[in-house]
């Protein structure tokens, strides 16, 4: 087997600023007040909303409290989002919807106590193998696990059954086990009559979707469909586990949705050992969003439109935030294109690589005027930019906090000094305010986590010391002396209405296939995803020697690779409506006929999201990286004969 | 078909040393020898793991009981009257130790010479024919080293890597008796094995046998120094699952990660990026 090492980035050390064209080296000083000018002067010409920030879902909750509180106060713009846009906001999206809260209601603990596991379009063997561990460990216990996913992937090689679905047919089979489950009368009418809302409408929906009809449209045999009803709605405790197979679709939050009813019609939430789980891509992807980094919620998930909620902020800020949800990042893109966002401010962030339609990101960005990145390492998007500023790298050179899956707030800590004059995320937004007429003091991240912690109700309870003293406490925390259960919505099961607080609705959704249809000259379905060893764009997983590492491979299964007379190893052109690549062929048996696969891990080898398309979900933003149509075609043409 | 949740434990009475106390029904006569605070040496033993009883080194004594007890698996009963430090238990820890320390290099086994020390044991006594398990050491990949002259057979690599924790089974006994050692599917290099370089068995092994190759280079060259290191506790950067990574950091370098093993979320256990992952913080261009 070939075996590529990929070119490892250097951390950046000092400060740079573009002059005539070029990036060079310049003192804090200078980068600094080149980064703030710039960004006075657009403002002073197009108005607040005419700035962005990406903040980091990788860097602390104090760096994203920070970061969006620059946004909304020193700026004035709820223009503020991250990556959780290109994977889990529609899980965000869809659980807050039903429940008023967007994070996972269940624990890890939990999923080894489970009797029945389903695992969505997750991958976790590869790409979470210490939370697949807590999956084993209840397998090991007698749990049965279901795996639903297009790939035979590692977690499927440990499931009872995998039912190995058609890409974009999550919807038809979820519904198909809804209606499976009424109409063997296993629903959980209690429940459904106690806690939710919308019952009769959500089983006419799905009484369509018969076991017949739904293997028709997603490729799973009925019986197959009918015997994970049948364990889900039996169960005792079940979990709902799911990552991006489910997310990454241009009608995600629809998906997400499908999911959440399943467990609203058996039962399967707010309690121990049963609950729904998205499993987060980022260390703190989960936190961003909860210290307020995204464009429609302040500060501890608390909505924006919310009159009583802003009052709060704006007397503890002392300025007033504008009444209306900022843009996400996808809006941000079509604003740059449309000259409405003229310049940004990009922390740790890399959409030029992790963008879908990877070109079109490109020609937004250049449209800027002025586009300030800080990061780790002299990215492609950093490569862009006006004033690179070089920071430390949160998770071993910064104090703070991260937040994971399962809601668990932990302590993270500086073990190392940044290199050469690379600094704090804290201490450059610091810096920035100042000169922007706002004299912020930090005198470390605990001063800011107790910000946090007042004007969020959800954080109140944890101090550093009692973070480190639990090793982590999940949120809601409310109080610096208890501890809350490790589920949440315990509140559905309350017999008293009053407590029982709002009912959580179905949602009545419709099956939309995937957007980039197959046809004769795009006929192989593309999906794409994380192997073990590598992370991502690749910048922080090439600086390893990896024995499994093999660089970026077009996988297809044995039938295809027959059928198109390629071998493994072979370079083949890889096309779809919008880009081509080359891309050496792997040949993956646990593959079927017409599904190849790629990763996003060598973008430098092979631009695997020139193909990706970006049709997104209208209610998150994500774009449906999962679902590319795409041709391959031989270099070398065969042989006559 | 639901699988039953564990139920609160009782407190049970038992004498330690001719002391009496109170443990949780269910634990074993280590933990509350360690509660005691007593000093009970052990090598198979693994926080993480279920007791293997292969080293024999933490035998005590139980009243009425024919054989000496292994504390790491032996289970605490109500009424257990046990001696910790009697003749019999010393005299059986000094063989034992003898019979590991004159075939196993113990030279990186924390605490072993100690504990020899302390039960006067002499592994030089069987003489210089006395056979060893002595082998050069087996590198085969970037990441991890290993050096079975070092192993004592204590098989909790194999538990680690196998049902225990990380499933994947790359290694397990091959052999029999003397000549008994781990090995991968026909003693194949873990390049060309199950192994998926989690390095959980590292993370697990008492002796040095498994060790990580940036220590196995810094001790070949005279580099590693312990006391020059600082261990930081943080969260590992590569997903949202949040594992517990404690950084051994020496001259502002990261020289080995390890995780706590009484973190709920990793049990100990990391992952390949997060085990070894780190390397991106510190690659600087030279001219810097």
């Amino acid at each position: 087997m070939k075996r590529k090492k990929a070119e490892h980035y250097d951390r950046l050390t000092h400060p740079l600023v573009r002059e005539n064209g070029v990036l060079r080296r310049a003192t804090w000083d200078e980068a600094l007040d080149r980064a703030a000018e710039g960004f006075r002067r657009n403002v002073a010409a197009h108005g607040p909303n005419a700035f962005a920030m990406l903040s980091c879902a990788r860097s602390t909750n104090e760096m994203n409290y920070i970061g969006q509180k620059f946004t909304r106060v020193v700026i004035g713009t709820n223009n503020v989002d991250s990556c959780n846009r290109t994977c889990h906001a529609p899980s965000v999206a869809g659980l807050s919807a039903v429940f008023g809260s967007g994070g996972g209601t269940s624990s890890y603990q939990e999923v080894e106590d489970a009797d029945v596991i389903l695992m969505w379009g997750s991958a976790a063997r590869n790409a979470h193998p210490i939370f697949f561990q807590h999956v084993l460990k209840g397998i090991r216990k007698g749990a049965r696990m279901f795996a639903v996913d297009p790939r035979r992937t590692g977690t499927a090689q440990w499931a009872d059954r995998w039912l190995g679905l058609n890409v974009g047919t999550d919807i038809p089979l979820a519904h198909a086990v809804a209606r499976e489950i009424i109409h063997a009368g296993l629903h959980n009418t209690t429940f459904i009559e106690r806690a939710t809302e919308g019952f009769a409408e959500y089983a006419a929906s799905v009484e369509p979707w018969t076991l017949s009809a739904a293997e028709q449209v997603t490729g799973v045999p009925a019986e197959a469909i009918r015997e994970m009803a049948h364990a889900y709605a039996r169960a005792d405790r079940a979990q709902l586990v799911w990552t991006l197979g489910i997310t990454e679709h241009h009608n995600a939050t629809d998906n997400v949705r499908a999911l959440i009813n399943l467990s609203l019609l058996t039962g399967h939430v707010g309690r121990y050992g049963s609950g729904l789980s998205p499993l987060r891509g980022q260390n703190n992807v989960q936190g961003g969003g909860d210290m307020g980094a995204i464009p429609n919620r302040l500060p501890g998930f608390q909505d924006i439109l919310d009159p009583a909620i802003r009052a709060r902020f704006e007397s503890a800020w002392q300025v007033p935030i504008q009444p209306r949800y900022g843009l996400n990042l996808t809006e941000m893109l079509e604003a740059m294109a449309e000259g409405e966002v003229t310049t940004c401010y990009l922390i740790g962030e890399n959409p030029v690589q992790s963008e879908a339609d990877s070109l079109s990101c490109v020609k937004r960005l250049s449209m800027l005027d002025h586009l300030v990145v800080q990061d780790i390492f002299l990215t492609k998007t950093a490569q862009m930019a006006d004033v690179v500023l070089p920071a430390g790298a949160a998770w071993c050179e910064s104090d703070g906090t991260f937040t994971n899956s399962e809601r668990r707030v932990q302590r993270v800590r500086a073990a190392l000094v940044p290199p050469g004059e690379a600094r704090d995320d804290i201490w450059i937004l610091c810096e920035l305010a100042r000169r922007l007429g706002h004299d912020w003091n930090y005198s470390g991240a605990e001063e800011v986590w107790d910000e946090l912690r007042s004007v969020s109700p959800a954080h109140y309870g944890m101090t550093y010391e009692r973070l480190a003293e639990h090793q982590g406490i999940q949120w809601p925390c409310p109080s610096t002396e208890e501890l809350e259960p490790p589920f949440l919505h315990g509140r559905l099961w309350e017999t008293d209405p009053g407590k029982r607080g709002r009912p959580a609705p179905f949602a009545i959704l419709r099956h939309s296939p995937p957007v980039d249809l197959l046809d004769d000259e795009y006929p192989f379905r593309l999906t794409t995803g994380r192997r073990l060893d590598s992370y991502n764009t690749g910048v922080q997983s090439s600086g390893f020697a990896s024995p499994l590492r093999r660089g970026e491979n077009i996988e297809l299964s044995p039938e295809d690779a027959a059928t198109l007379g390629v071998t493994a190893g072979e370079e083949v052109r890889v096309s779809s409506r919008r880009g081509t690549v080359v891309a050496p062929v792997y040949i993956d048996p646990a593959l079927r006929p017409g599904l190849v696969f790629m990763t996003m891990h060598f973008p430098d080898e092979v631009d695997t999201n020139a193909l990706t398309i970006e049709a997104t979900c209208p209610i998150a933003g994500t774009a449906e990286f999962k679902a590319a149509a795409v041709r391959i075609d031989r270099l070398v043409p065969a042989k006559a004969g | 078909m639901s699988v039953p949740l564990r139920p609160p434990r009782r407190l049970i009475e038992i004498t330690v040393d001719g002391e009496a106390m109170r443990v949780p029904e269910g634990d074993t006569l280590l933990d509350a020898c360690q509660t005691a605070g007593k000093d009970i040496p052990t090598l198979c033993y693994g926080d993480t793991l279920s007791p293997k009883n292969a080293c024999r080194v933490c035998v005590v004594e139980v009243e009425g009981a024919r054989t000496l007890a292994p504390a790491c698996s032996r289970k605490a009963e109500p009424g257990m009257v046990v001696k910790t430090d009697s003749d019999r238990a010393r005299h059986s820890r000094k063989v034992v130790l003898e019979l590991l320390g004159s075939s196993v290099d113990l030279s990186t086994t924390p605490n072993a010479k100690e504990w020899m020390a302390e039960y006067g044991a002499d592994p030089a006594r069987f003489g210089e024919d006395a056979a060893t398990v002595a082998e050069p050491p087996k590198v085969d990949n970037d990441l991890y080293v290993r050096d079975y002259a070092k192993c004592i057979l204590c098989y909790k690599c194999v538990d680690a890597c196998g049902e225990q924790w990380q499933n994947s089974f790359a290694i397990s006994v091959a052999g029999r008796g003397f000549d008994a050692t781990i090995s991968t599917e026909f003693d194949a290099p873990l390049t060309d094995s199950a192994c998926v370089f989690c390095g959980n068995c590292v993370e697990v092994c008492p002796t040095g046998a498994l060790s990580f190759k940036n220590e196995f280079d810094m001790r070949e060259a005279g580099t590693w120094d312990e006391d020059r290191q600082t261990q930081t506790t943080t969260i590992c950067s590569y997903c949202g699952v949040g594992c517990n990574l404690t950084l051994h950091v020496q001259d502002n370098t990261i020289v080995k990660v390890t995780s706590p093993h009484d973190n709920p979320v990793t049990h100990g256990n990391l992952c390949i990026k997060g085990r070894f992952g780190f390397q991106h913080v510190q690659n600087v261009a030279s001219d810097g």
